[in-house]
Protein backbone atom coordinates (compact mmCIF):
# COMPACT_ATOMS: atom_id res chain seq x y z
CA UNK A 1 0.00 0.00 0.00
CA UNK A 2 1.30 3.68 -1.27
CA UNK A 3 2.18 6.00 1.73
CA UNK A 4 -1.17 8.25 3.15
CA UNK A 5 -0.74 11.98 2.20
CA UNK A 6 -0.53 13.98 5.31
CA UNK A 7 -3.21 15.81 7.62
CA UNK A 8 -4.04 19.01 7.69
CA UNK A 9 -5.97 20.72 10.15
CA UNK A 10 -8.59 23.39 8.73
CA UNK A 11 -9.15 27.13 9.86
CA UNK A 12 -11.74 28.90 8.58
CA UNK A 13 -12.44 32.99 8.91
CA UNK A 14 -16.27 33.07 8.57
CA UNK A 15 -16.91 36.84 7.80
CA UNK A 16 -14.64 39.67 7.82
CA UNK A 17 -13.80 40.94 11.28
CA UNK A 18 -13.79 37.43 12.82
CA UNK A 19 -11.14 34.98 14.03
CA UNK A 20 -10.08 31.96 11.61
CA UNK A 21 -11.41 29.04 13.92
CA UNK A 22 -10.58 25.41 13.72
CA UNK A 23 -13.34 23.32 11.38
CA UNK A 24 -11.76 19.83 11.25
CA UNK A 25 -9.26 18.17 9.62
CA UNK A 26 -8.40 16.64 6.14
CA UNK A 27 -5.70 14.98 3.91
CA UNK A 28 -4.41 16.33 0.90
CA UNK A 29 -0.83 15.76 -0.80
CA UNK A 30 0.41 19.58 0.13
CA UNK A 31 -0.89 22.84 0.96
CA UNK A 32 -2.32 23.69 -2.18
CA UNK A 33 -4.34 20.81 -2.36
CA UNK A 34 -4.87 21.31 1.07
CA UNK A 35 -6.71 24.21 0.37
CA UNK A 36 -8.66 23.23 -2.75
CA UNK A 37 -9.95 20.37 -0.54
CA UNK A 38 -10.82 22.12 2.96
CA UNK A 39 -13.10 24.54 0.05
CA UNK A 40 -14.66 21.72 -1.32
CA UNK A 41 -14.98 19.94 2.25
CA UNK A 42 -15.65 22.74 4.89
CA UNK A 43 -17.12 25.70 2.76
CA UNK A 44 -19.98 24.03 0.36
CA UNK A 45 -22.58 26.84 1.51
CA UNK A 46 -20.45 29.88 1.99
CA UNK A 47 -19.66 29.20 5.65
CA UNK A 48 -16.14 31.24 4.83
CA UNK A 49 -14.15 34.27 3.42
CA UNK A 50 -10.70 32.60 3.91
CA UNK A 51 -8.81 29.60 4.83
CA UNK A 52 -5.67 28.60 6.75
CA UNK A 53 -3.92 24.76 6.65
CA UNK A 54 -1.66 23.61 9.17
CA UNK A 55 0.00 20.54 8.91
CA UNK A 56 -1.65 18.27 11.83
CA UNK A 57 2.46 17.46 13.31
CA UNK A 58 3.56 20.92 13.41
CA UNK A 59 0.55 22.00 15.91
CA UNK A 60 1.95 21.98 19.32
CA UNK A 61 -0.76 21.32 21.89
CA UNK A 62 -0.44 22.01 25.71
CA UNK A 63 -1.06 18.22 27.33
CA UNK A 64 -4.46 17.68 29.36
CA UNK A 65 -2.55 17.22 32.09
CA UNK A 66 -1.09 19.99 32.43
CA UNK A 67 -4.31 21.45 32.98
CA UNK A 68 -4.50 22.34 36.76
CA UNK A 69 -0.69 24.04 36.66
CA UNK A 70 -1.54 25.72 33.71
CA UNK A 71 -4.44 27.60 34.60
CA UNK A 72 -4.73 27.67 38.27
CA UNK A 73 -2.78 30.67 38.69
CA UNK A 74 -5.41 32.70 36.47
CA UNK A 75 -8.15 31.29 38.77
CA UNK A 76 -6.69 33.48 42.18
CA UNK A 77 -6.48 36.16 40.72
CA UNK A 78 -10.37 37.70 40.76
CA UNK A 79 -8.99 41.44 40.87
CA UNK A 80 -8.26 41.17 37.24
CA UNK A 81 -11.96 41.23 36.20
CA UNK A 82 -14.07 44.22 36.59
CA UNK A 83 -16.67 43.03 38.91
CA UNK A 84 -14.71 42.42 41.74
CA UNK A 85 -14.63 46.04 42.21
CA UNK A 86 -17.57 47.87 43.49
CA UNK A 87 -18.39 51.43 42.22
CA UNK A 88 -20.89 53.40 44.25
CA UNK A 89 -24.50 53.95 42.88
CA UNK A 90 -24.31 57.56 42.98
CA UNK A 91 -20.89 57.35 40.24
CA UNK A 92 -23.52 55.92 37.64
CA UNK A 93 -21.77 53.80 35.00
CA UNK A 94 -17.86 53.32 34.58
CA UNK B 1 -28.94 3.46 12.06
CA UNK B 2 -26.03 4.39 10.12
CA UNK B 3 -24.27 2.63 13.09
CA UNK B 4 -26.03 -0.28 14.11
CA UNK B 5 -25.53 -3.07 16.35
CA UNK B 6 -22.45 -1.29 17.83
CA UNK B 7 -20.21 -3.64 20.14
CA UNK B 8 -18.74 -2.87 23.35
CA UNK B 9 -16.65 -5.38 25.12
CA UNK B 10 -18.91 -4.73 28.63
CA UNK B 11 -20.58 -7.85 30.15
CA UNK B 12 -22.57 -5.43 32.07
CA UNK B 13 -22.31 -1.49 33.40
CA UNK B 14 -20.61 -1.11 36.52
CA UNK B 15 -21.38 1.59 38.80
CA UNK B 16 -18.78 4.65 39.92
CA UNK B 17 -18.31 2.30 42.89
CA UNK B 18 -16.70 -0.71 40.95
CA UNK B 19 -14.08 2.05 38.81
CA UNK B 20 -10.77 2.52 40.08
CA UNK B 21 -10.59 6.12 40.57
CA UNK B 22 -8.94 7.07 36.69
CA UNK B 23 -12.25 6.07 34.96
CA UNK B 24 -14.77 7.17 38.05
CA UNK B 25 -12.63 10.61 37.17
CA UNK B 26 -13.92 10.05 33.58
CA UNK B 27 -17.48 8.60 34.18
CA UNK B 28 -18.71 11.76 36.80
CA UNK B 29 -17.35 13.65 34.01
CA UNK B 30 -19.37 12.69 31.27
CA UNK B 31 -22.27 12.49 34.13
CA UNK B 32 -22.17 15.93 34.07
CA UNK B 33 -22.39 16.70 30.45
CA UNK B 34 -18.93 17.22 29.63
CA UNK B 35 -16.73 16.73 26.65
CA UNK B 36 -14.03 14.02 25.85
CA UNK B 37 -11.52 15.79 24.30
CA UNK B 38 -8.71 13.68 21.82
CA UNK B 39 -5.39 13.63 23.65
CA UNK B 40 -7.58 12.92 26.98
CA UNK B 41 -7.46 9.88 29.31
CA UNK B 42 -10.12 7.67 28.12
CA UNK B 43 -10.99 3.95 29.05
CA UNK B 44 -10.05 1.69 26.26
CA UNK B 45 -13.25 0.42 25.39
CA UNK B 46 -14.71 3.62 25.25
CA UNK B 47 -12.06 4.49 22.31
CA UNK B 48 -12.60 1.09 20.26
CA UNK B 49 -16.19 1.34 20.77
CA UNK B 50 -16.41 5.26 19.69
CA UNK B 51 -13.86 4.10 16.64
CA UNK B 52 -16.03 0.98 15.67
CA UNK B 53 -19.53 3.64 15.86
CA UNK B 54 -17.72 6.72 13.95
CA UNK B 55 -16.02 4.63 11.57
CA UNK B 56 -19.42 2.69 11.05
CA UNK B 57 -21.28 5.91 10.29
CA UNK B 58 -18.60 7.25 8.20
CA UNK B 59 -18.51 3.53 5.79
CA UNK B 60 -22.25 4.52 5.61
CA UNK B 61 -22.07 7.96 3.79
CA UNK B 62 -19.32 6.91 2.06
CA UNK B 63 -21.38 3.98 0.21
CA UNK B 64 -24.42 5.76 0.56
CA UNK B 65 -23.28 8.00 -2.40
CA UNK B 66 -23.83 5.00 -4.40
CA UNK B 67 -27.16 3.74 -4.64
CA UNK B 68 -28.00 7.83 -5.57
CA UNK B 69 -25.17 8.18 -7.37
CA UNK B 70 -26.82 5.44 -10.09
CA UNK B 71 -29.57 8.32 -10.74
CA UNK B 72 -27.55 11.56 -11.44
CA UNK B 73 -27.21 10.73 -15.44
CA UNK B 74 -30.88 10.00 -15.46
CA UNK B 75 -32.27 12.55 -13.26
CA UNK B 76 -35.35 14.20 -15.12
CA UNK B 77 -34.41 17.54 -15.09
CA UNK B 78 -31.03 19.79 -15.12
CA UNK B 79 -32.48 21.13 -11.50
CA UNK B 80 -32.96 18.18 -10.12
CA UNK B 81 -29.70 16.52 -11.44
CA UNK B 82 -27.56 19.81 -9.86
CA UNK B 83 -29.69 19.13 -6.47
CA UNK B 84 -28.61 15.30 -6.74
CA UNK B 85 -25.26 16.17 -7.18
CA UNK B 86 -25.43 18.81 -4.47
CA UNK B 87 -26.51 15.73 -1.95
CA UNK B 88 -23.46 13.25 -2.72
CA UNK B 89 -20.90 15.63 -2.45
CA UNK B 90 -22.77 16.49 0.65
CA UNK B 91 -22.43 12.59 1.99
CA UNK B 92 -18.88 12.63 0.94
CA UNK B 93 -18.23 15.25 2.89
CA UNK B 94 -20.44 13.79 5.59
CA UNK B 95 -18.09 10.80 5.75
CA UNK B 96 -15.19 13.08 5.46
CA UNK B 97 -16.07 14.84 8.55
CA UNK B 98 -16.39 11.39 10.57
CA UNK B 99 -13.28 9.99 9.08
CA UNK B 100 -11.32 12.86 10.35
CA UNK B 101 -13.15 12.48 13.75
CA UNK B 102 -12.35 8.67 14.30
CA UNK B 103 -8.75 9.58 13.34
CA UNK B 104 -8.62 11.79 16.86
CA UNK B 105 -9.18 7.71 18.46
CA UNK B 106 -5.72 6.89 17.24
CA UNK B 107 -6.68 4.45 13.61
CA UNK B 108 -5.65 5.71 10.38
CA UNK B 109 -7.88 6.91 7.60
CA UNK B 110 -6.30 3.68 5.40
CA UNK B 111 -6.62 1.38 8.34
CA UNK B 112 -10.41 2.35 8.11
CA UNK B 113 -10.62 1.90 4.66
CA UNK B 114 -8.98 -1.16 4.49
CA UNK B 115 -11.37 -2.36 7.19
CA UNK B 116 -14.50 -1.28 4.85
CA UNK B 117 -12.70 -2.74 1.54
CA UNK B 118 -12.08 -5.94 3.17
CA UNK B 119 -15.62 -6.45 4.51
CA UNK B 120 -14.42 -6.65 8.23
CA UNK B 121 -16.13 -3.08 9.12
CA UNK B 122 -19.72 -2.74 8.07
CA UNK B 123 -21.86 -0.24 6.86
CA UNK B 124 -25.77 0.57 7.30
CA UNK B 125 -27.69 -2.09 5.57
CA UNK B 126 -29.98 0.16 3.87
CA UNK B 127 -27.56 0.60 1.43
CA UNK B 128 -27.62 -2.45 -0.20
CA UNK B 129 -31.28 -1.94 -1.70
CA UNK B 130 -31.09 -1.19 -5.10
CA UNK B 131 -32.19 2.12 -6.37
CA UNK B 132 -34.76 1.12 -9.15
CA UNK B 133 -36.91 4.30 -10.39
CA UNK B 134 -36.56 8.00 -9.90
CA UNK B 135 -38.86 7.71 -7.22
CA UNK B 136 -36.09 5.71 -5.12
CA UNK B 137 -33.94 8.89 -4.98
CA UNK B 138 -37.05 10.76 -3.73
CA UNK B 139 -37.86 8.07 -1.34
CA UNK B 140 -34.15 7.78 0.44
CA UNK B 141 -34.02 11.15 1.04
CA UNK B 142 -37.41 11.16 2.32
CA UNK B 143 -37.76 8.02 4.32
CA UNK B 144 -33.49 7.20 5.29
CA UNK B 145 -32.64 10.78 5.69
CA UNK B 146 -35.42 11.54 7.27
CA UNK B 147 -34.63 8.15 9.72
CA UNK B 148 -30.63 9.60 9.93
CA UNK B 149 -31.82 12.34 11.43
CA UNK B 150 -33.70 10.65 14.16
CA UNK B 151 -30.38 9.64 15.55
CA UNK B 152 -27.79 12.22 14.70
CA UNK B 153 -29.75 15.09 16.39
CA UNK B 154 -29.02 13.76 19.98
CA UNK B 155 -25.60 12.47 18.73
CA UNK B 156 -24.60 16.50 18.31
CA UNK B 157 -24.70 16.04 22.15
CA UNK B 158 -22.56 12.72 22.99
CA UNK B 159 -19.82 12.79 25.29
CA UNK B 160 -16.77 12.94 22.47
CA UNK B 161 -16.10 16.15 21.09
CA UNK B 162 -14.97 15.72 17.62
CA UNK B 163 -17.80 13.24 17.33
CA UNK B 164 -20.45 15.85 18.52
CA UNK B 165 -19.00 18.48 16.55
CA UNK B 166 -18.68 16.67 13.15
CA UNK B 167 -22.61 15.89 13.91
CA UNK B 168 -23.73 19.57 14.16
CA UNK B 169 -22.34 20.51 10.89
CA UNK B 170 -24.07 17.20 9.18
CA UNK B 171 -27.66 17.74 10.77
CA UNK B 172 -27.24 21.07 9.60
CA UNK B 173 -27.18 19.44 5.65
CA UNK B 174 -29.12 16.93 6.31
CA UNK B 175 -32.41 18.60 6.56
CA UNK B 176 -32.12 19.71 2.72
CA UNK B 177 -31.17 16.24 1.90
CA UNK B 178 -34.90 15.14 3.43
CA UNK B 179 -36.81 18.29 2.04
CA UNK B 180 -35.26 17.69 -1.66
CA UNK B 181 -36.35 14.12 -1.09
CA UNK B 182 -40.03 14.87 0.00
CA UNK B 183 -40.27 17.34 -2.81
CA UNK B 184 -39.47 14.59 -5.38
CA UNK B 185 -42.23 12.59 -3.64
CA UNK B 186 -44.62 15.67 -3.49
CA UNK B 187 -44.36 16.26 -7.47
CA UNK B 188 -44.63 12.59 -8.32
CA UNK B 189 -47.73 11.87 -6.33
CA UNK B 190 -49.37 14.94 -8.25
CA UNK B 191 -48.32 13.63 -11.32
CA UNK B 192 -49.53 11.38 -13.70
CA UNK B 193 -51.39 8.18 -12.86
CA UNK B 194 -48.12 6.73 -13.72
CA UNK B 195 -46.06 8.74 -11.63
CA UNK B 196 -47.89 8.24 -8.85
CA UNK B 197 -47.52 5.02 -8.58
CA UNK B 198 -44.39 5.19 -9.05
CA UNK B 199 -44.14 6.62 -5.73
CA UNK B 200 -45.93 4.14 -4.18
CA UNK B 201 -44.29 1.30 -5.67
CA UNK B 202 -40.39 2.94 -3.68
CA UNK B 203 -42.42 3.71 -0.69
CA UNK B 204 -43.68 -0.46 -0.48
CA UNK B 205 -40.06 -1.23 -1.04
CA UNK B 206 -38.43 1.11 1.45
CA UNK B 207 -40.86 1.48 4.08
CA UNK B 208 -39.41 -2.13 6.15
CA UNK B 209 -35.78 -1.41 5.21
CA UNK B 210 -35.94 1.68 6.54
CA UNK B 211 -37.97 0.72 9.66
CA UNK B 212 -34.65 -1.82 9.68
CA UNK B 213 -32.37 0.66 10.20
CA UNK B 214 -32.75 1.32 13.43
CA UNK B 215 -31.86 -1.85 14.37
CA UNK B 216 -33.49 -4.65 16.29
CA UNK B 217 -34.87 -4.06 20.06
CA UNK B 218 -32.25 -3.46 22.41
CA UNK B 219 -34.08 -2.87 25.38
CA UNK B 220 -32.08 -5.89 26.92
CA UNK B 221 -28.50 -4.99 25.19
CA UNK B 222 -25.69 -4.45 27.33
CA UNK B 223 -23.61 -3.07 24.34
CA UNK B 224 -26.87 -0.36 23.80
CA UNK B 225 -26.87 0.17 28.05
CA UNK B 226 -22.97 1.12 28.04
CA UNK B 227 -22.76 3.36 25.17
CA UNK B 228 -26.13 5.01 26.89
CA UNK B 229 -23.78 5.36 30.13
CA UNK B 230 -21.03 6.80 27.82
CA UNK B 231 -23.44 9.25 26.28
CA UNK B 232 -22.49 7.81 23.00
CA UNK B 233 -26.35 6.81 22.38
CA UNK B 234 -29.47 8.19 23.95
CA UNK B 235 -32.32 6.70 22.59
CA UNK B 236 -33.56 3.38 22.48
CA UNK B 237 -33.83 1.71 18.67
CA UNK B 238 -37.46 0.80 19.64
CA UNK B 239 -37.71 4.78 20.44
CA UNK B 240 -36.53 6.13 17.82
CA UNK B 241 -38.14 3.83 15.30
CA UNK B 242 -41.77 4.53 17.08
CA UNK B 243 -41.06 8.05 16.66
CA UNK B 244 -39.70 8.02 13.12
CA UNK B 245 -43.07 6.23 12.46
CA UNK B 246 -45.35 8.74 14.52
CA UNK B 247 -43.46 11.14 12.24
CA UNK B 248 -43.78 9.60 8.78
CA UNK B 249 -47.01 8.60 8.87
CA UNK B 250 -48.95 11.90 8.14
CA UNK B 251 -46.36 12.56 5.62
CA UNK B 252 -47.71 9.75 3.52
CA UNK B 253 -51.02 10.48 4.43
CA UNK B 254 -50.43 14.21 2.85
CA UNK B 255 -48.55 12.83 -0.04
CA UNK B 256 -51.90 10.22 -0.29
CA UNK B 257 -49.78 7.11 0.06
CA UNK B 258 -50.39 3.75 1.66
CA UNK B 259 -47.95 2.55 4.24
CA UNK B 260 -47.75 -1.05 3.33
CA UNK B 261 -47.96 -2.59 6.91
CA UNK B 262 -51.56 -3.99 7.89
CA UNK B 263 -50.68 -3.65 11.20
CA UNK B 264 -50.31 0.15 11.45
CA UNK B 265 -52.78 1.62 13.43
CA UNK B 266 -53.33 4.89 15.25
CA UNK B 267 -53.13 3.52 19.30
CA UNK B 268 -54.89 6.68 21.69
CA UNK B 269 -53.80 5.36 24.40
CA UNK B 270 -50.05 5.20 23.88
CA UNK B 271 -50.34 8.91 21.80
CA UNK B 272 -48.55 6.74 18.98
CA UNK B 273 -49.01 4.61 16.02
CA UNK B 274 -48.94 0.67 16.61
CA UNK B 275 -46.64 -0.96 13.38
CA UNK B 276 -46.04 -4.12 12.58
CA UNK B 277 -42.43 -6.16 13.05
CA UNK B 278 -39.94 -5.54 10.30
CA UNK B 279 -38.61 -8.98 9.05
CA UNK B 280 -35.27 -9.38 11.22
CA UNK B 281 -34.36 -12.50 9.17
CA UNK B 282 -33.99 -10.40 5.95
CA UNK B 283 -32.21 -7.73 8.01
CA UNK B 284 -29.51 -10.56 9.65
CA UNK B 285 -29.17 -11.99 6.18
CA UNK B 286 -28.60 -8.43 4.75
CA UNK B 287 -26.17 -7.49 7.58
CA UNK B 288 -23.94 -10.58 6.94
CA UNK B 289 -23.31 -9.40 3.61
CA UNK B 290 -26.69 -11.20 1.47
CA UNK B 291 -28.42 -8.20 1.11
CA UNK B 292 -29.62 -7.15 -3.02
CA UNK B 293 -26.41 -5.14 -3.70
CA UNK B 294 -23.94 -6.25 -0.63
CA UNK B 295 -21.20 -7.08 -3.28
CA UNK B 296 -21.48 -4.50 -5.82
CA UNK B 297 -21.46 -1.79 -3.53
CA UNK B 298 -18.06 -3.30 -2.10
CA UNK B 299 -16.91 -4.12 -5.72
CA UNK B 300 -17.56 -0.37 -6.38
CA UNK B 301 -15.57 0.66 -3.50
CA UNK B 302 -12.74 -1.43 -3.99
CA UNK B 303 -12.41 -0.75 -7.86
CA UNK B 304 -12.80 3.64 -6.79
CA UNK B 305 -10.11 3.23 -4.22
CA UNK B 306 -7.80 0.56 -6.90
CA UNK B 307 -8.25 2.66 -9.71
CA UNK B 308 -7.55 6.30 -7.93
CA UNK B 309 -4.08 4.92 -6.59
CA UNK B 310 -1.96 5.74 -9.39
CA UNK B 311 -3.37 9.87 -8.74
CA UNK B 312 -2.84 9.46 -5.10
CA UNK B 313 0.86 8.24 -5.59
CA UNK B 314 1.37 10.81 -8.33
CA UNK B 315 0.18 13.62 -6.61
CA UNK B 316 2.30 12.29 -3.04
CA UNK B 317 5.38 12.57 -6.63
CA UNK B 318 4.62 16.12 -7.17
CA UNK B 319 4.06 17.17 -3.87
CA UNK B 320 7.91 15.74 -2.50
CA UNK B 321 9.43 17.09 -6.08
CA UNK B 322 7.81 20.41 -5.37
CA UNK B 323 9.28 20.63 -1.96
CA UNK B 324 12.53 19.34 -2.74
CA UNK B 325 12.51 22.30 -5.09
CA UNK B 326 11.55 24.58 -2.63
CA UNK B 327 14.54 23.57 -0.86
CA UNK B 328 17.09 23.25 -2.95
CA UNK B 329 16.44 26.99 -3.94
CA UNK B 330 16.26 28.00 -0.39
CA UNK B 331 19.79 26.30 0.09
CA UNK B 332 20.97 28.12 -3.30
CA UNK B 333 20.34 31.36 -1.44
CA UNK B 334 21.76 31.00 1.43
Amino acid sequence: MSSEWPLWEVFIRGQHGLNHRHVGSLHAPDAEMAILNARDVYTRRNEGVSIWVVRSSDIVASAPSDKGPLFDPANAKVYRHPTFFDVPDEVGHM
Amino acid sequence: MYAQMVKTEAKRVRSLDEMEPQERAFQERIDAGQKIEPKEWMPEDYRKTLIRQISQHAHSEIVGQLPEGNWITRAPTLERKAILLAKVQDEAGHGLYLYCAAETLGISRDQMYEQLHSGKAKYSSIFNYPTLSWADIGAIGWLVDGAAIMNQVPLQRCSYGPYARAMVRICKEESFHQRQGFDIMTVLCKGTPEQKAMAQDALDRWWWPSLMMFGPSDDASVHSAQSMAWNIKQDSNDELRQKFVDQTVPQAKFLGLTVPDPALAWNEAKGGHDFGEPDWTEFFAVIAGEGPCNRERLEARRKAWGDGAWFRDGLTAHASKQAARRQAAKLAAE
